[in-house]
């Protein structure tokens, strides 16, 4: 399915807040060979809906057939292609604690983060920032020996 | 009024005004077939096997346009469901499966014929619940029903755990349904239709292009009405047979794979395509970069997803086709049906130089032969369904189908074991009909079990088994693209079809001439009881036209020239 021409796209999916809804937004992508990049998922506060954010890869007759497929879905509300969009996402990384950890903690600062936890063993830093610039902080991050990375996957917002 | 879940499941049925259920009880599902027992406001018919009480109810659902309703019960009993409910998505069927589960606390634990229903059937149906409280299962049964029936029909499942069915709550059925999520579009879009409007005006070689969401939204009357105002030819898909009537002049036949060369080649020289409840399935386009090179495409869907999905459209219009016909036809008051009148000569002299035809035979029979002897013998007032395979093609290319629901088979998943228990469907719709299943001696076998419900019940089903001792279609392609490696296609060791249907309770009738077709079959309609009509056709006979998998609709491998006398050339 996926094309040289793939462009990296980010959709919000709110959907009604019923058992195995998750599953059957995951099983669309996977049944239809559709690309999952990142996705996340949490309830809207004071709502009986979700929002799922879902990062993808596709041309645009890809992408029309994502969204169409998704709207099929009887527990799909509304389903949002980001154009202009406010996009973070979180990291945590873990680093010994023998690294030089002033560079860390301004490391992290740059990208709107910092050092928010001490071992005896490690240090764990958080950035919550675009996913570019997540991407430039995880590979700066790089010199420092680094020994564990989670990412938490896109959220966005419509500008 | 307080009653317990499987109570619940059996006055649901009953209000929404479902007469025949299909099934096969196991554990899980006990305590609804108790229910079952002790009411009379539906009857039950009990298959021997859980898909082929999928495909009777869907048999049931396409014949009358109604849900078609099967219960099963949890494990296998909902396993061999599966087909018949991947069937029924495949062709947009109206239909609500009920199944039983495990209790709620045995959920997830691997319990003894547990399986994850939702799971397995979530790309093959609709939509689907599992039920977790009896407080939700009026509700969910209502939306069961709605969803089933409303915008693209599809089958849905209502899988229930065994400990609900038991529990004693109140029965408050909702009258309506409110699911925010799901509105579908009926309505098409007044604009867009207009400028359909105009397109069809401006085109001078339009095409009608007519798919099964005509049968499913029931605007046949409505497309022959646009067809005989505007003298635009008409093409049909499969799906869609019956729905012009087989006298009709402006109707050219099928398309497609198996399609007839004007058809075809209309579709291949056409300048505006008018789809009408059509989804560009691949096996009508054929070659997508040649399908209807030089036309503009008007799309009308009431599935938004099917529009542009392979395809670029010009029009896209989404709605129902019944809503989208009532504004679109007065729009064409201006329209000279004059207009298209060097486009239907062409089509026509295409029809000339390659007609619908076949080689007859005085030494065999020939399967095309019994289609339209079938046709000239019970013709306009008979349901026809069929399995899958040659025979297939062959009642498509050549019954004289007149009215929409009267042609009923597995379309969109090529399902082998669906005509018979379908054909007991139609016929518990309407025993007043003759209900034949034209069928192959490879596909009968996979639901030929159904042989004793149809005796038990007495729904006296005829099945016209072309016999060809092979597994036909295959067979055709291995002919034509495998150089004739009948690789496990070769079914010359076959039981004894007469004694197997007399077995079980029904009757069996064994053709090798002409003469012996003609007095079987008046002798089933007579005995009125289910029988096989074995019938020994030529072993080696072709569907065609044919269109190779992946090429382009014009090149079509076509039958030998009939010259007029009608010897083959």
């Amino acid at each position: 399915m996926a094309k040289s021409t793939d462009e990296r796209r980010v959709i919000s999916v709110v959907v009604m807040n019923e058992s195995s809804v998750l599953a059957r937004v995951t099983a669309l992508f996977a049944g239809r060979g559709y690309n999952i990049e990142s996705l996340t998922v949490a309830p809207i506060p004071e709502s009986d809906m979700s929002h799922i954010t879902i990062e993808t890869k596709g041309n645009a007759k890809v992408m029309e057939q994502i969204t169409k497929q998704l709207h099929k879905l009887i527990p799909v509300y509304k389903v949002i292609e980001h154009e202009e969009m406010v996009e973070k996402e979180m990291v945590l990384i873990k680093f010994p604690i023998a690294e030089n950890l002033s560079d860390i903690a301004a490391l992290a600062a740059a990208y709107n983060g910092g050092i928010v936890n001490v071992g005896k063993e490690m240090v764990v830093a958080q950035v919550a920032d675009e996913p570019k610039r997540v991407k430039h902080f995880i590979e700066a991050a790089q010199r420092y020996n680094p020994c564990e990375i989670v990412r938490g996957g896109v959220v966005a917002i419509e500008r | 009024m307080q009653m317990s879940g499987a109570q619940m499941v059996c006055e649901a049925i009953i209000a929404e005004g479902i007469k025949t259920v299909f099934g096969y009880p196991g554990g899980a599902i006990m305590h609804v077939y108790d229910e079952i027992y002790k009411q009379d406001g539906f009857e039950h018919i009990l298959t021997r096997h859980e898909q082929a009480a999928v495909h009777a109810a869907d048999g049931y659902a396409r014949a009358t346009g109604e849900v078609g309703v099967a219960m099963v019960t949890s494990g296998p009993g909902f396993t061999n469901a599966v087909t018949g409910l991947a069937t029924a998505y495949m062709d947009s069927i109206p239909m609500v499966v009920i199944s039983g589960q495990v209790p709620l606390s045995l959920i997830g634990t691997d319990g003894f014929q547990e399986i994850d229903a939702v799971g397995i059937s979530r790309p093959c149906t609709k939509h689907n619940f599992l039920v977790r409280s009896l407080e939700e299962l009026p509700r969910i049964l209502k939306e069961a029903f709605y969803l089933a029936r409303s915008g693209r029909p599809g089958p849905i499942l209502v899988d229930i755990p065994k400990d609900i069915t038991v529990e004693v709550g109140e029965f408050d059925y909702p009258e309506s349904v409110n699911i925010p999520s799901y509105k579908p579009t009926y309505k098409g879009n007044a604009r867009q239709i207009e400028k359909a409007v105009d397109a069809i005006k401006k085109a001078k070689k339009p095409l009608l292009y007519i798919g099964g969401g005509v049968v499913l939204s029931n605007a046949y009357e409505l497309v022959r009405q646009l067809a005989e105002k505007t003298q635009i030819p008409v093409v049909e898909t499969l799906m869609a047979r019956g729905v012009m009537g087989a006298k009709n002049p402006l109707l050219l036949g099928m398309l497609g794979m198996h399609g007839n060369y004007a058809s075809n080649m209309a579709m291949s020289e056409t300048d505006l395509v008018i789809s009408l409840g059509a989804r560009f399935d691949d096996r009508v386009t054929g070659k997508l970069s040649e399908f209807a090179k030089y036309a503009d495409i008007i799309h009308v869907d009431i599935d938004p997803a099917n529009i542009a999905k392979l395809v670029d459209v010009d029009y896209p219009i989404v709605g129902d086709v019944t809503q989208v016909l009532e504004k679109m036809i007065p729009l064409l008051d201006g329209v000279n049906p004059d207009r298209y009148q060097a486009w239907r000569e062409i089509l026509k002299r295409y029809d000339e130089l390659h007609p619908q035809a076949y080689v007859d035979s005085d030494e065999v029979i020939k399967p095309q032969w019994v289609i339209e002897r079938l046709g000239e013998l019970v013709g306009e007032d008979a349901i026809i369904t069929s399995d899958v395979g040659q025979h297939q093609m062959w009642a498509a290319q050549h019954y004289p189908f007149d009215r929409p629901r009267q042609w009923i088979n597995s379309g969109g998943l090529g399902t082998m074991g669906f005509g018979f228990p379908a054909a007991i469907g139609a016929k518990k719709a309407y025993p007043e009909k003759t209900v034949i299943n034209i069928t192959g001696d490879g596909s009968i076998l996979m639901n030929m079990q159904e042989l004793v419900t149809a005796a038990e019940y007495k729904i006296p089903v005829i099945n016209v088994i072309l016999n060809n001792h092979f597994l036909g279609m295959v067979r055709q392609w291995q002919t034509f693209f495998y150089e004739k490696r009948y690789s496990e296609t070769d079914l010359t060791f076959q039981p004894n079809w007469k004694a197997l249907a007399e077995a079980c309770g029904g009757i069996g009738y064994d053709v090798t001439t002409k003469e012996e077709f003609d007095a079987a079959l008046e002798d089933a309609i007579k005995q009125d009881k289910v029988c096989f009509m074995n019938v020994a056709v030529n072993r080696f006979e072709n569907v065609l036209p044919m269109v190779p998998a992946g090429g382009a609709l014009f090149n079509m491998m076509l039958p030998p020239k009939i010259e007029k006398d009608g010897e083959e050339k």
